[in-house]
């Protein structure tokens, strides 16, 4: 059901990891509290050809890192002693068809399967990352978040597409293939990546099931655990990128500068110190752990392999299967307790989102479930999403 | 006891693209404003992708197989982290994992006759900015131009053991890369640097000695007497135990002659190389590797042996010239136009290259259009211009490119007169005014005719076929 009026259909908003020239860019963190861009992200510029305004900026978490935006610099939306996240919250309020956010670590899959949108996290490549703040530009992808699966491959169409200044942008001729028709006709659901979830989601995941089986899609259980390894391999992944990512950040060019110092280390020093959260630094130390000389083998490199033979077993499934259902999280919502008592949650939630991230793979949220498929799927597994996607309301 | 010195270099490297290594800033800024060749990449502003400039790789291609590489034909790029306020994004993109060449070989001659240097790897990699002190101020202000200009490293083995083998190793890897056209090489630019890896050890063996690695070097006499200096610092610190030797990072002051240890803060740290996720690995195919192939330029030796063989000339001239490509190029269009190899030659080395010495340029510098010179040496082997004027011609075309040597003859007066009747009244008028010569010439000395001689050319300014003023004024006076 489509939240916002037809007068708002050209209006975006984009998430604060998105580059715009004409609105401050935070990646909310205080280290680029009002920090402006020269120019905006390539997926923004593509839609204001094509006659789109940005109306706003969505406030992330630190570097889209956490579980919906709750380490923002600033603080992020809650209702109820739940958590929510600001993107979602938008276009549930009507004031844009949709949001084009950087999918760093979950957060826009896990807005979208508690908020009852449709999120597409596409093929990467497939969209180009040109202007958006880089934090793991391994696995991270522009994604859309919208009210439907129509409305997700409108802003898709517009935004995808080979782009010379992004040299991890896929060739057209590949890029193309997304278009082409083709029908999720065999779903597996992974017994492994069911692991801890509340009946809640094992409701919104019966559903979609139900419904895809009424629609004469065949759906098996299945066993598969290598795929469950994703998400200590991305942490690894993403917190050695993310450090080494942010460690522009500083003090001297721009950003957040400490009042207080004596020499240059002390102005890096003090400026990161207090400029940085609490979930960030960790994953600094932990990144920075990860890519010394002593572990580089023993995890980083580890890691890649670990990354090769997720996307192995993923391609073993696709000989059978069109795609693979699993949930996006644990529950339904979060509580403000919980996230305050786990500090890092976003590091264990991200287990139903990281075997997208680690490999690329597109992956569409609706009906409060995820639907991972072959690279270039993603026309196929929004077609199979509008089926259920109502099961998330 | 006697010693022997084992030096390995680390030889830095800018190429000569006309754009940055992953931006498409101008990666020419050596006196420009300071930040005036700069973008938000590579002032290490979030959200540029690294796009690496295929030229770079082209260059680093070329370089490899000059030196005798194999070339890897999948390279990748790494990050290299480290704070420093020169480094806008607090890691250089660097080659760790797979760079562009390996395992290559130079040959070099000393007194001591010739070696090879084996080369163990070069990689591609972006410089980094500057920083500007300003004492007035006490502050330190930082200039990106220099950021992601492209480099390559070159690291060769310690096969090195003298000042003089580092000279001729540095001198032949500056000729050899000039020759393929992809690097200036000046250390008084900055477009050469070298770090030496010094250790000392007794004559003959196997072990080595504690390495030193010396850095702020710069021109090849300061690396000489870096090497020189250390070298006796080792041995000192071996036979008289004046100080424990470490394994460190020294800091060559030329001014006062001596190497001083960085701090360990300086030097220490992990760089926590990796791949960079956003610069996908460079698959070089047979089509680009063989292009590569095709345009690299024949070697100085080969060179030197078809001037002997083709051209007919002798073992010194034809050195003399494969010296720079610089003066090849000029040599072989002015040889193009005159079709005399052994004229060419004549006026490369007697005067082009001895006006570059008096200029104090080096003959890469040289910056003459060899077809012009050609057409210079044609007017002179034609009778149209004497050798005198012919040299003012030359000096003029070295100040000012565009000119053409016959008209500008033409325009200065310095062609030669057919005119005989002018010139037998110029002789008559010497010959009045000098009765002692003409005498002196008629009782047998020979050299006063050369008096009579130049006294005529001087009052023809040049413009005279020598022969033909001989023979008149020899007329005249019998
Ligand atoms: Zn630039």
């Amino acid at each position: 059901m489509k939240t916002y009026t037809e007068d708002k259909k050209l209006t975006v908003v984009a998430d604060d990891m998105m580059l715009t020239k004409d609105m401050p860019t935070t990646a909310g963190s205080k280290m680029l509290d009002g920090y402006m861009s020269l120019f905006d992200s390539e997926a923004l510029a593509r839609l204001k050809d094509a006659g789109y305004t940005v109306a706003a900026k969505a406030a992330v978490g630190e570097f889209a890192i956490d579980l919906l935006g709750e380490t923002n610099f600033k603080g992020a939306p809650a209702s109820d002693g739940h958590i929510k996240n600001q993107a979602a919250e938008m276009i549930l309020s009507g004031d844009a068809s949709a949001a084009v956010c950087l999918d760093v670590n979950g957060a826009v899959r896990r807005a979208a399967a508690q908020s009852g949108l449709v999120s597409v996290k596409p093929t990467y490549g497939t969209v180009s990352r040109f202007g958006t703040i880089p934090a793991a530009c391994s696995g991270e992808t522009v994604s859309v978040l919208a009210c439907d699966a129509e409305d997700c491959g409108r802003i898709l169409d517009l935004i995808a597409g080979h782009d010379d200044k992004d040299g991890t942008s896929l060739p057209a001729e590949l890029i193309a293939k997304t278009n082409e028709a083709a029908t999720v006709r065999k779903v597996a659901v992974l017994a492994s990546m069911k692991k801890g979830i509340g009946a809640d989601v094992c409701e919104k995941l019966d559903a979609a099931v139900a419904v895809l089986k009424a629609n004469g899609v065949e759906v098996d259980e299945i066993d598969d655990s290598v795929i469950s390894a994703s998400r200590p391999a991305w942490n690894a992944l993403m917190s050695a990128e993310l450090c080494n990512n942010v460690s522009r950040y500083d003090g001297v060019k721009y950003g957040y500068r400490a009042e207080s110092f004596t020499n240059i280390d002390e102005l890096y020093t003090n400026s990161r110190t207090e400029a940085f959260g609490e979930l960030l630094k960790t994953a600094i130390i932990f990144g920075s752990e990860t890519l010394s000389t002593e572990n580089y083998m023993k995890i980083y490199d580890k890691c890649l392999r670990v990354r090769r033979v997720i996307s192995e077993a993923f391609g073993k499934l696709f000989e059978t299967y069109d795609a693979v259902l699993m949930p996006a999280t644990s529950s339904m919502s979060y509580t403000e307790a919980e996230v305050k008592e786990n500090k890092f949650i976003a590091f264990e939630e991200n287990y139903y989102t990281a075997p997208a991230s680690i490999t690329g793979l597109p992956a569409i949220v609706a009906g409060g479930v995820q639907l991972v498929g072959r690279a270039f799927s993603e026309k196929a597994l929004l077609e199979a999403a509008k089926k259920y996607e109502k099961e998330g309301k | 006891m006697r010693y022997e010195t084992v030096i390995g270099l680390e030889v830095h490297v800018e190429l000569a693209t006309s754009s940055k290594i992953f931006c498409s800033c101008s990666a020419h800024s050596y006196g420009a404003e300071p930040n005036s060749h700069v973008c938000p990449a590579c002032c290490g502003m979030p959200g540029m992708l690294p796009v690496v400039n295929k030229r770079v790789v082209d260059y680093g291609m070329k370089a490899g197989m000059m030196l005798g590489c194999h070339i890897n034909r999948t390279t990748t790029f790494d990050k290299k982290s480290y704070y420093y306020p020169d480094l806008p994004a607090a890691y250089q993109t660097t080659q760790w994992f797979a760079p562009v060449a390996v395992n290559g070989v130079v040959e070099i001659e000393t007194s001591k006759g010739k070696k090879n240097v084996r080369i163990k790897q070069i990689h591609m990699e972006e410089d980094a900015g500057k920083l500007v002190h300003d004492i007035r101020e006490d502050t330190t202000h930082v200039d990106f131009n220099r950021t992601s200009v492209p480099l390559i490293e070159i690291v060769s083995q310690p096969d090195l053991s003298s000042a003089e083998e580092v000279e001729a190793y540095l001198e032949r890897l500056k000729t050899l890369l000039r020759y393929a056209k992809v690097a200036e090489c000046e250390m008084a630019h900055g477009t050469m640097r070298c770090d030496v890896n010094l250790s000392v050890r007794p004559e003959g063996s196997n072990k080595l000695g504690v390495r030193a690695e010396m850095k702020n070097m710069n021109s090849i006499e300061a690396i000489k007497r870096a090497i020189e200096y250390e070298t006796a610092r080792h041995i000192d610190a071996i036979e008289n135990g004046t100080e424990e030797l470490r394994q460190e990072t020294r800091r060559w002051d030329d001014i006062k002659g001596k190497s001083y240890a960085m701090r360990t803060k300086e030097t220490a740290g992990d760089y926590r190389y990796f791949p960079d996720p956003n610069v996908m690995p460079v698959v070089i195919d047979d089509e680009w590797f063989d292009s590569i192939k095709a345009s690299l330029p024949e070697f100085p030796e080969v060179k030197k042996e078809r001037y002997i063989s083709e051209y007919g000339l002798g073992e010194y001239d034809a050195d003399q010239l494969t010296k720079s490509i610089a003066l090849c190029e000029c040599f072989e269009a002015a040889y193009g136009v005159c079709k005399s190899a052994k004229d060419a030659a004549n006026w490369m080395i007697s005067e082009v290259m001895s006006i570059l010495n008096q200029k104090k340029m080096t003959y890469d510098m040289l910056d003459l259009d060899g077809k012009a010179l050609g057409e210079l040496i044609l007017l002179v082997s034609g009778g149209t211009v004497g050798r005198a004027n012919a040299k003012k011609i030359l000096a003029a075309m070295f100040d000012d490119a565009s000119i053409e040597p016959k008209a500008y003859a033409e325009a200065n007066g310095y062609v030669v007169s057919n005119d005989t009747g002018m010139i037998e009244a110029v002789i008559k008028a010497v010959i009045a005014a000098d009765p002692k010569s003409v005498a002196d010439y008629k009782s047998g000395k020979e050299k006063a005719l050369m008096a009579l001689f130049g006294k005529c050319m001087k009052e023809l300014k040049g413009n005279c076929d020598p022969q033909t003023l001989r023979k008149l004024l020899i007329d005249s006076i019998s």
